[in-house]
């Protein structure tokens, strides 16, 4: 596969060395001299030195024939820029691009480029999965997939607190996939049992979380 | 009309001072709180008393945006200097928030150009100095004798 990198940052420069040790071609553009300078000394021709928001620079890196360009610049509207173009003008199937300010997630997907990754937004999903808290934890979302993972808790007078998997009444198109408990994991079967203070992880259609997060919360109201 | 203008440097002030004076609604919007003194040259009043409006803000920010007006506006221009920036915000504003005139300023003639081609109104003074340049250096030149 070959893989154009914008931006050789901690990140770009990581990214680069790994997917060459996985024998993936690469170039890793850099447009800051000084850090060109020592990435080159070890990437060498894998290294290029330009703006990478500039067609001929993508051009020179051979856009034309990428697989896929990953943008990884410390500025949005850069990855932005770079992802459009390399999907809408140069044809490239694949792009991922970095979200430095999550609030900017919302340009991203104004102007079709995903998938995003943003280090402040999985950190802050670290974090609240240490955190109590009210109503599902958004895992993984993958909205071209259709499908996302969240994580529910089991409240102590949840109605699937002593229930089994397959008596919860879940709806078509949604799946346990893991219960944590006590601080390890397993796979559940449809005979085991769900208890309260479980942490529930659940596969579902994008929608169907509303039908989902009754069985696990007390019910509303009834609070004694 | 009500104009808002993204970015205060020389061009955007420039703009804004013109559209006030043709007794259009003006709203600037800068990261820079100190951008108002171009809005101001050789003025003795200040941007808000001459009847135009001003907000501190980066470009991307959305609420920046809303709180400059994009909501009402009829004509944004975007003028910050970053072709980039400019670029998106212009597409944010055509797009998201339907303003139905859309002009950016953009400093790289190919970017510039491709992006037009997409259906932004896209203006390039790179492009134009190139072209003024040219003309004024071949026209202190003989025209060359055409071999028939």
């Amino acid at each position: 596969m070959y893989v154009i990198i914008v931006g050789a940052g901690k990140v770009g420069w990581n990214l680069t060395r790994e997917l060459l040790d996985k024998g993936h071609e690469v170039t890793a553009i850099e447009s800051n001299s000084r850090r060109y300078a020592t990435i080159e000394e070890e990437l060498q021709h894998s290294a290029q030195y330009g703006d990478g928001s500039e067609l001929w620079v993508l051009e020179r890196a051979g856009i034309e024939r990428a697989d896929m360009v990953v943008a990884v610049t410390g500025d949005d509207e850069d990855n932005i820029l770079i992802c459009q173009v390399a999907r809408e003008k140069y044809g490239v199937e694949q792009v991922i691009a970095r979200c430095n300010n999550p609030r900017n997630v919302q340009h991203f997907e104004l102007l079709g480029v995903r998938p995003v990754v943003s280090a402040t937004d999985l950190i802050l999903r670290l974090i609240e999965h240490e955190v109590p808290r009210y109503g599902p934890l958004h895992l993984l979302d993958l909205p071209q997939e259709k499908l996302e993972i969240i994580e529910l808790d089991v409240a102590e007078d949840a109605p699937a607190a002593g229930s089994r998997v397959q008596d919860l009444g879940l709806p078509e198109g949604v799946l346990v996939i893991s219960i944590l408990r006590d601080g390890s994991g397993f796979v559940p079967t449809g005979e085991s049992e769900v208890r309260a203070g479980d942490e529930v992880l659940v596969v579902l259609s994008p929608g169907l979380e509303a039908s989902v997060t009754p069985a696990f919360s007390s019910p509303v109201g009834q609070a004694a | 009309m009500f104009v808002l203008i993204v970015g205060c440097g020389r061009v955007g002030s420039s703009i804004a001072r013109f559209m006030l004076s043709e007794g259009h609604e003006v709203s600037v919007l800068d990261e820079d709180a100190e951008a108002t003194a171009l809005l101001e040259k050789g003025q003795h009043r200040s941007w808000e008393e001459l009847g135009g409006s001003f907000t501190v803000g980066t470009a991307l920010e959305i609420d920046a945006l809303l709180e400059a007006g994009i909501e009402r506006a009829d004509a944004f221009v975007a003028s910050t200097d970053g072709d980039n920036t400019n670029l998106v915000i212009a597409q944010v504003a055509q797009r998201r928030f339907n303003v139905p005139n859309v002009v950016v300023r953009v400093l790289d003639p190919a970017r510039s150009e491709w992006y037009r081609e997409q259906g932004l109104t896209t203006v390039c003074p790179t492009q134009t100095a190139i072209e003024l340049l040219r003309d004024a250096v071949r026209a202190g030149w003989p025209e060359p004798e055409r071999v028939g």
